[in-house]
Order: structure tokens, then C-alpha cells, then sequence
């Protein structure tokens, strides 16, 4: 494919596999013309209207948003519609079902371990005041630099290209795998979250993140630049200064309260009411 | 709870082997370019160099925590690869058990070793 | 374990090399781990052999003459250099492993610069250290 600007000929060879018949995968090639900037998920719809309509596979925004198309595609876990045929420089295209998940049929593989195990990190703000978090009196304080902190991994999409990259989720299911353990540090490093306790009765077992051996594969493969290998290590670093009891302990965000007897500037128009 | 205590102590034992295992090598494999601790000509496995060295109480005792340290943390990362081919429960148990005792009972073949080189280059 | 429907599809033990299409990263794993293993065989059987030194002269000599000749000679070379990759290797991945030298979490901004790109100079730097150990290390093993 040395001019992208063409339409030229490219073969897709799709791993093909319908349970109610096959008994293994087999490959399946399909050929047909490429026009520059097809992504390999509009090749797939290419493929299901005019070659082969039983192909299946997951697929919805087609825009890197919904975490649906991750696919092994010439040997690289990526997202189908985040990768155009021309950036792969071959006129040959391997798509295959993620691996380290179970195939349900051809491309579409079962994520449920990986989200019953996002599920177990419990992946959402924990507090003491329950009262307050359900009848909120005002924000939490957070600046900037504590933003920071865990901004770049609530990017994840949920699309498990890292965990068909990792090598320990090659063979161990009982590791949670990168996208489950960096959501748990996404919530253990948010300055309002005081979740660290409850979540650690999972990380400081045989789930945690202890069989990461930063082969740095999640990292390399996630479309969306979460760096799931760098929430790994700064959780192990939490760990472990848990367990030496090295760090202070820290309070979470406490309440942004309206200052009193401060007046307000002209000119500055009324906040819009409250809704809840 | 065991995992994060565990692997706590890998990486330190990690950081002391790397120096025992250190000075340890730089005086066997290195003795062409850093001879230490080798006062007699010939090679650093010679009986009389061996003798040097075992009267020393500074080499009893590294030797002792290398052969510690080495063995939980050798035993500890042979443990993770195996749990990693995700065996069963029971051959989970039954792997704890058999690395537990295989390092304890090389510990104390390795000590008593130790202390009676220490007695016998002594009385050489 | 979760039950599970559709058709297992783990990589396996191979998947644990990689192969073709992954990162520099994943090699320096697979050869931590098969030195590490190595390291730990040759361990076993070093405290077996260092132990007859408790016997005096006689049985020293002649657990060393047990394992003389050019296949030991080779052999322990190879102990050394696996010596020198995991111990080098080892410092970088304690450090990164407790959060050092991977950067700062940063708002991802395509291309991406992840932690693995944080540590590659720390990656290439400690191989060229290990490198000339094993270098320096075989020096005593020519003569
Ligand atoms: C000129 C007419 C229309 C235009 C240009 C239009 C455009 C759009 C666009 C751009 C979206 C995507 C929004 C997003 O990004 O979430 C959308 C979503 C949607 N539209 Fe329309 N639309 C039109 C008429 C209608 C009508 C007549 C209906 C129903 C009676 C409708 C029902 C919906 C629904 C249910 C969604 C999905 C909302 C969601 O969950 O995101 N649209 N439309
Ligand atoms: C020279 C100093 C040493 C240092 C700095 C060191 C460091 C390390 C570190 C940091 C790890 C964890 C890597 C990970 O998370 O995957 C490790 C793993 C391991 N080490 Fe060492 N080590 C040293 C010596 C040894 C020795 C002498 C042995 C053998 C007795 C050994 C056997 C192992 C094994 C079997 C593993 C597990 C490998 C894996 O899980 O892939 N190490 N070492
Ligand atoms: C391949 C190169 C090696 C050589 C030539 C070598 C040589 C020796 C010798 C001659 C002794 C006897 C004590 C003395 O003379 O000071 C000894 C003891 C010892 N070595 Fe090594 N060694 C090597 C590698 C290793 C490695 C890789 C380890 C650790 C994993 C290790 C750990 C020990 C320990 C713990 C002792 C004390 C054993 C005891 O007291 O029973 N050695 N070694
Ligand atoms: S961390 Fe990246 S690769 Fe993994 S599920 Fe999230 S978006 Fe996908
Ligand atoms: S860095 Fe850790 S979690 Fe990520 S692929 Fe490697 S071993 Fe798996
Ligand atoms: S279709 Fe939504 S991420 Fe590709």
C-alpha cells in the first residue's frame, strides 16, 4: 500500500467461528477494493453487506468512544474503527477476536470476567458522609495538579485491548488485569475518594497487582492513552507504603462551602437554580 | 493481605541480595580485574582462598543472610510463575507448602554449612 | 473463577514471549524471569556443592574437580551473565515498579508518551550496563 491517496485491492483474512457449527476457528479470506481512509470497520461492513452478512462482531460509535470494536488486528490489539487500513502499510489485514476472552462468535469476544472484575474495585467515589454524598450541600475541593492526578485514566473505554496485550492475563485468570486494577487507582488517587481501605481487601491479594511485571504492553496498546502500566505502578507504590506504614493518612476533599459575610461584585449575574 | 506483604519483602530482599550477591560475585567471577578477599595466588575457589575467607565472622554472617534472602526471594518469584499458569487451589496449597519447606530445609543445610566451614578454617 | 460462555481463547505460556509485534519491554520480562528461574536452579545446587567445604580439604577438592572442565567453565559463565541481566534489570524494575521514573500522570495528548516510553533510557541504559558486566565478568573466564 505505498499510495494512500488510490483505491487499491486489500485481502482481509477474519477468523471465523459460529458455535453452533464450527468446532475451532478457521480463517476466512475476503477481497475487495479499498478506498484511502477506510478504517477496518468499515471494511467489516463492507465484508457483512456484500461478501459474507453472517459475519458478526461489536461495534457502535465508530469513533473510538464506546469501547465496543476492540479487535486483534495484524497482531496488535486496536480498535477496528480507529484504525485505518492504510496505517497498517499491508494489503493483507489479519482480524481476529481479542485474545485472553472467550469467543462467543468471529470477532465478538466475552468481556464479563473483565467487567465482574472492574465491578470488584469498586470504581466509583467512597465516603464516610453518605448523607452528604446523597444530599450534597456543595462541591468538593479539588485543584488542578489533584485533577491531574487520575484525569488520564478516567479516559478508559472499557475496550479490553489491554488485556489481550498483557502476558500474565495470557494464562491467569485470576489476576484482574490492567483495565480493572487501573480504574481501581483512577478512584484511590481522586483527592475526594477515601476508598483506599475498602479497595485494598482486594488489591492486597492475588487479584492486586502484584502479577504485573511491567511488560508495558496495556500502555503501548490502549487507544486512548490511559497508561494503565503507570496506575499499576503508582498502586503498587501506595501498597507498599501502606504496608510499611511510611505515608501520613489522607483526609479526602472536604466541602466547598459559600464563604461567609463576603459580598458579592456587581455586575455578576445569580447561579441558575439548584435541580437536585 | 499476604500478597502485599509478600512482595514487599521480594523487592527489599531484591536490594540486599544485590549487594551480598554483589561483593560475592566481584570477588569469584571479577578476581581478574578487583582482586579482594583472594590473599593466596590462584583462583578464587582454590582451598586456601576458601580457608581466607572462612575464618572471617564478616563472611558467616553475609553468607547466612544471602543464603536467606536469596532463597525466599528465588522461592517467592518460582511461587508467582507457577500460580501463574493458574493451577488449582489445592496445587496452590500444595506449592506453598513444598516451597516453604524446600527453603527452609536449604537454609539450614546452607547454615549449618556455613558454620562448620567457619570451624573447620578455623582449626586450619 | 467466573463462568464463562463462547470458546476459550487465552494466549497461553507463549503469550507470555510475545513474538513479532510487542515492545522491548516484553522481552526484558521473559528474559527477567528465565534468568531468575536459572539463577535459582543453579542456587539449589551451589548450596549442595559449597556445603562440602564443611568436610575439610579433601572433599572440597573433590566437589570442585566435580565440576571442572570446559562445559562448567561455560556454564558458569552463563550463571554469571544471568547474574548481571537480573541484577541490572532488577534495579529498574524496583524502581519503576514503586512508581519512580514512569512521569508524572499527564492529560493524554496524542501521540501518546506513556510510562513506558518514561523508562526507556533507564531500559537501554541498564542493557549496556549489563552488557559490559558480562563483558568485564568473561575476561576472568579467557584466561
Ligand atoms: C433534522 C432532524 C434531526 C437531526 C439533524 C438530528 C440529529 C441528531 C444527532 C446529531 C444525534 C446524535 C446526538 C449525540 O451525539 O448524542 C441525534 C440523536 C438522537 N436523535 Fe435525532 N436528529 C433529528 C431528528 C430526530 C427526531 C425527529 C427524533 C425522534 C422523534 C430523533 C431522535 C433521536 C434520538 C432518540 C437520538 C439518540 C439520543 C442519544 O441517546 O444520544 N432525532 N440526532
Ligand atoms: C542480584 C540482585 C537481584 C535483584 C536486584 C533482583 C530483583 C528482582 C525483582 C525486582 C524481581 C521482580 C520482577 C517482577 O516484578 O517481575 C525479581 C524477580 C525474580 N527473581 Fe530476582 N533479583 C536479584 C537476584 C535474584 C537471584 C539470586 C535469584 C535466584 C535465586 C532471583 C530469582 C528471581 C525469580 C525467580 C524472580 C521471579 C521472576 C518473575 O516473576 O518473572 N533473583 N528479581
Ligand atoms: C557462578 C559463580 C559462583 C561461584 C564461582 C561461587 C563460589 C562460591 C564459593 C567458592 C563459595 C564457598 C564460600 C567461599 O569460598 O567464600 C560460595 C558460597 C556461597 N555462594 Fe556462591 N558462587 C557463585 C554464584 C553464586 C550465586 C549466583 C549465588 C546466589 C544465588 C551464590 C550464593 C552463595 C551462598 C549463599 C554461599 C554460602 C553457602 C553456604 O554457606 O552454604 N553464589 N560460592
Ligand atoms: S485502559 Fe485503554 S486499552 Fe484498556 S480498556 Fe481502557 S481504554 Fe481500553
Ligand atoms: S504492564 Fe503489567 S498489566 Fe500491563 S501488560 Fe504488562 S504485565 Fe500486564
Ligand atoms: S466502534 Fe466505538 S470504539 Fe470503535
Amino acid at each position: 500500500m505505498a499510495d494512500h491517496t488510490v483505491t487499491s485491492e486489500v485481502v482481509f483474512r477474519i477468523r471465523r467461528f459460529d458455535p453452533t457449527t464450527d468446532a475451532d476457528p478457521h480463517w476466512e479470506d475476503y477481497r475487495f477494493p479499498c478506498p484511502p481512509g477506510m478504517t477496518v470497520l468499515e471494511g467489516l461492513k463492507q465484508i457483512k453487506e456484500s461478501l459474507s452478512p453472517t459475519l458478526a462482531w461489536r461495534s457502535s460509535c465508530r469513533m473510538g468512544v464506546c469501547g465496543s470494536c476492540g479487535m486483534f488486528i495484524n497482531g496488535r490489539p486496536r480498535l477496528a474503527c480507529n484504525t485505518q487500513v492504510s496505517e497498517l502499510e499491508s494489503s493483507l489485514i489479519t482480524v481476529a477476536p481479542l485474545p485472553n476472552f472467550n469467543i462467543i462468535r468471529d470477532l465478538v469476544p466475552d468481556l464479563t470476567p473483565m467487567f465482574k472484575a472492574h465491578a470488584e474495585m469498586q470504581p466509583y467515589i467512597i465516603r464516610d458522609d453518605t448523607r452528604e454524598q446523597q444530599q450534597p450541600t456543595g462541591e468538593y475541593w479539588q485543584s488542578p495538579h489533584q485533577l491531574e492526578q487520575y484525569l488520564q485514566f478516567s479516559y478508559c473505554i472499557k475496550c479490553g485491548c489491554c488485556m489481550a496485550a498483557c502476558p500474565t492475563c495470557a494464562t491467569d485468570p485470576v489476576y484482574a488485569g490492567p483495565m480493572p486494577l487501573s480504574q481501581a487507582h483512577r478512584y484511590s488517587s481522586d483527592s475526594r475518594d477515601g476508598g483506599f481501605a475498602a479497595r485494598k481487601q482486594v488489591l492486597s491479594g492475588e487479584r492486586g497487582p502484584w502479577r504485573c511485571h511491567f511488560a508495558g504492553e496495556c500502555s503501548r496498546v490502549c487507544p486512548k492513552g490511559v497508561d494503565p502500566a503507570r496506575a499499576i505502578q503508582l498502586m503498587k507504590r501506595q501498597l507498599v507504603v501502606d504496608y510499611l506504614k511510611l505515608g501520613k493518612q489522607k483526609c479526602p476533599a472536604s466541602i466547598a462551602k459559600v464563604p461567609d459575610g463576603v459580598k458579592r461584585r456587581e455586575g455578576i449575574p445569580e447561579a441558575p437554580p439548584r435541580t437536585i | 493481605m499476604r500478597d502485599q506483604r509478600l512482595w514487599t519483602w521480594h523487592i527489599g530482599a531484591g536490594a540486599v541480595i544485590l549487594v551480598l550477591l554483589g561483593l560475592h560475585m566481584t570477588v569469584m567471577h571479577l578476581d581478574a580485574i578487583v582482586r579482594v578477599f583472594n590473599p593466596a595466588p590462584g583462583e578464587p575457589v582454590d582451598w586456601a582462598n576458601v580457608v581466607a575467607r572462612g575464618k572471617s565472622v564478616f563472611f558467616l554472617v553475609t553468607y547466612v543472610l544471602l543464603l536467606g534472602t536469596a532463597l525466599f526471594h528465588g522461592f517467592y518469584g518460582l511461587r508467582n510463575i507457577l500460580f501463574e499458569l493458574n493451577p488449582g487451589a489445592p496445587a496452590k496449597k500444595a506449592m506453598n507448602g513444598l516451597f516453604l519447606v524446600a527453603g527452609l530445609v536449604l537454609f539450614a543445610i546452607g547454615t549449618w554449612a556455613a558454620w562448620a566451614g567457619f570451624t573447620v578454617a578455623r582449626s586450619a | 473463577m467466573i463462568e464463562n460462555k463462547g470458546r476459550p481463547n487465552r494466549l497461553g505460556v507463549k503469550g507470555w514471549l510475545g513474538g513479532g509485534r510487542w515492545g522491548f519491554e516484553r522481552y526484558l520480562y521473559a528474559l527477567h524471569r528465565l534468568t531468575g528461574l536459572a539463577l535459582l536452579a543453579y542456587f539449589v545446587l551451589h548450596i549442595g556443592v559449597t556445603s562440602s567445604r564443611a568436610f575439610g580439604e579433601n572433599a572440597w577438592t573433590s566437589a570442585m574437580g566435580a565440576v571442572k572442565g570446559p562445559l562448567f567453565s561455560v556454564g558458569e559463565f552463563l550463571v554469571f551473565a544471568a547474574f548481571a541481566f537480573h541484577a541490572v534489570n532488577g534495579i529498574r524494575l524496583a524502581l519503576v515498579e514503586l512508581g519512580f521514573a514512569i512521569g508524572q500522570p499527564i492529560e493524554p495528548v496524542y501521540p501518546y508518551r506513556t510510562s513506558v516510553d518514561e523508562q526507556r533510557p533507564l531500559a537501554i541504559g541498564v542493557m549496556i550496563l549489563a552488557a559490559i558486566l558480562a563483558i568485564v565478568g568473561g575476561i576472568g573466564f579467557l584466561k
